[in-house]
């Protein structure tokens, strides 16, 4: 974050200042008063709608509640005692573990292959960055809803396949195929994003960096593997970071295009503390559910902050 | 320096095989949105081969799209708006006003901004349920109106004008808020348009939080009303399809007439949705 301007000093120096302090201090209480009516509405809906649920959530995790009676019996850890020991925490937490992996692994290569491919200067970008970028502002129900037809038996990839002679499967009938469609629609939903990041990385590089290694000889290849690669290393942490926290939090695909199922295989957390709350009043347990993918969340921004404060410099 | 041509055809040969793969999914919603329902079990071809216009109004009148239509535009105008207004006054109070614990203030709400809505919402949800508040446009607006995304920006905006011009103003004896009013807002138009794209875009693809306060087609949102399309007409495909892209043109419409404010808007916050 940059630092702000720290004071507003408005008439003293001009006016000569026969009494400054006197007028100075109005002008502090002038502007707090300002400042209070300008922070009011927004504060007011933050706090209750954002700021309070966080606290008042840490307590409900705490609670055995359904939803409806007004007095949450107190439990204590039992919720994540039961987390613990619940088979369908553990799969769930495989599956999101191995969908967050998958979309970081691929939304940093598709995202770093279309940026490198935009870089140059060149005919048609603006259009190219367009179709690319075309997914991640159209909604996730409707994103899933197309895939879901496409992926369906008599839909537009098997018949693809059949034209080739391949017998396609019921993609998301079977476990680990419906996961891998499940990634590959994010990866595609975000792919123009993380090009539009890359690209503003790449066209930040110094130039006469470049210009020095190409008159040493290092061919196209090398510069990109012992140049460009690591001084985009920020970025592509960043690129991680953002992957990993929109998966851990991914629901509204899930929702649409799996419902998390078959029999588990895409139930991730967000649809496992959907499911637990809403559809079977169980607030207290998936209070908790939700607790432990903050904590996760948190884990990995600390990381993110550790590693980007110490690579920071090329920036 | 200038490309030798192999080179440039070879990129756009890359760049065009990929386009291709990003948008057949679109292609295949407008194409299956025109085919009769027995084509949508045979045809496979992105390119339309019958053109039944009328599928679409025959998907609008078998779930109220228009009243769907018409809770999406009111829950994204009021949220956009209250946006502009509230993240703008604030954003102002923390980028240019001296105030006790602004520091604090600020920190605690960028915290606020790192949670994962999991959290929050079951709370939130109880609390809209306590005001009543189920079931009504309240509670599709009034939690969203003010968000942290939007203060960020405009502070980041507010921050880089320059203070003499408010200094000249102030000594010209205009007030704090008609500094605020005549001179930082003019000069942030970019940054407005900008958060008010985001903001469209949220409100309008928004899933989780519609699903959870709406019971009945009169304040459902258009997105909510699709998936729940998708369980009552989930083998018509070809209606399915004319109802998805009709709940996708707004978003499609606003990103090609913005397209220059969002990708700015990406590359100064680096936000997703």
């Amino acid at each position: 974050m940059t630092s702000v301007p720290t004071r507003i000093r408005p008439a003293q120096s001009a006016s000569g200042g026969s009494a400054p302090t006197r007028r100075r201090r109005r002008g502090d209480r002038d502007q707090v008063i300002t400042a209070l009516m300008f922070l009011v509405p927004a504060l007011a809906i933050l706090g209750v709608f954002v700021v309070y649920p966080i606290i008042n959530a840490g307590y409900t995790s705490l609670t055995s509640w359904n939803g409806f009676d007004p007095v949450k019996e107190f439990v204590g850890l039992d919720n994540y005692v039961r987390l613990a020991q619940d088979p369908a925490f553990w799969n769930s937490l495989l599956v999101t573990v191995v969908y967050a992996t998958g979309v970081c692994v691929l939304s940093v290569a598709t995202g770093l292959a279309v940026a490198l491919l935009l870089d140059a200067p060149m005919r048609g970008r603006g259009f190219y960055r367009s179709i690319y970028f075309l997914p991640a502002v159209t909604s996730s129900v409707a994103a899933a809803i197309v895939w879901k037809y496409m992926l369906d038996p008599a839909g537009f990839v098997n018949a693809l396949l059949a034209q080739v002679g391949i017998i396609g499967p019921d993609w998301l009938q079977e476990r680990w195929l419906a996961l891998g469609a499940l990634t590959a629609l994010t990866v595609w939903k975000n792919v123009g994003f993380n090009a539009v990041l890359y690209l503003t990385a790449l066209q930040a590089l110094p130039p006469a960096v470049y210009e020095a290694a190409q008159l040493d000889g290092a061919n196209a290849w090398r510069r990109l593997r012992h140049m460009t690669i690591p001084l985009l290393a920020p970025m592509t942490f960043f690129v991680v970071v953002q992957a990993l926290i929109t998966s851990f939090q991914a629901f509204d695909l899930v929702y649409v295009l799996t419902e998390g199922g078959p029999r588990g295989g895409t139930d991730v957390l967000g649809m496992f503390m959907y499911r637990t709350a809403f559809r079977l009043g169980d607030f207290g347990y998936g209070t908790a559910i939700a607790f432990v993918t903050l904590l996760l969340v948190l884990g990995v921004t600390l990381v993110q902050w550790r590693a980007s404060g110490s690579g920071r410099s090329d920036r | 320096m200038r490309q030798p041509l192999a080179l440039r055809l070879g990129r756009h040969a890359l760049l065009i095989t990929g386009a291709a793969v990003v948008i057949v999914p679109f292609l295949w919603m407008f194409t299956t949105s025109l085919q009769s329902r027995a084509e949508t079990y045979t045809n496979t071809s992105v390119i339309p081969t019958s053109w039944n216009w009328q599928n679409y109004l025959t998907a609008w009148e078998a779930a109220p799209f228009g009243q769907y239509y018409l809770n999406s535009v009111v829950m994204a105008v009021g949220i956009v708006s209250s946006h502009l207004v509230f993240d703008a006054m604030a954003a102002y109070a923390f980028a240019r006003l001296t105030f006790p614990f602004r520091n604090t203030i600020f920190v605690v709400l960028l915290a606020a901004l790192m949670v994962p809505t999991f959290v929050t919402i079951i709370p939130a949800y109880t609390i809209v349920a306590d005001l009543g508040w189920i079931d009504t446009y309240a509670a599709l607006i009034v939690p969203r109106m003010a968000d942290v995304f939007g203060i960020i920006l405009l502070r980041q905006f507010f921050v880089s004008i320059p203070q003499e011009l408010e200094d000249a103003a102030r000594i010209d004896g205009c007030s704090r808020i008609g500094t605020f009013l005549r001179i930082i807002v003019p000069l942030s138009r970019p940054a407005f348009a900008t958060l008010a794209i985001f903001s469209f875009l949220f409100a309008w693809n928004d899933f989780l939080w519609p699903l959870l306060v709406t019971n009945t087609d009169e304040v459902r949102t258009i997105q909510i009303g699709l998936s729940s399309f998708v369980g009552r007409y989930g083998t018509s495909w070809n209606y399915l399809m004319a109802g998805t892209l009709t709940a996708t043109i707004p978003s499609i419409l606003v990103f090609l007439f913005f397209q220059r404010a969002l990708v700015r808007g990406i590359t100064t916050s680096g936000l997703k949705d």
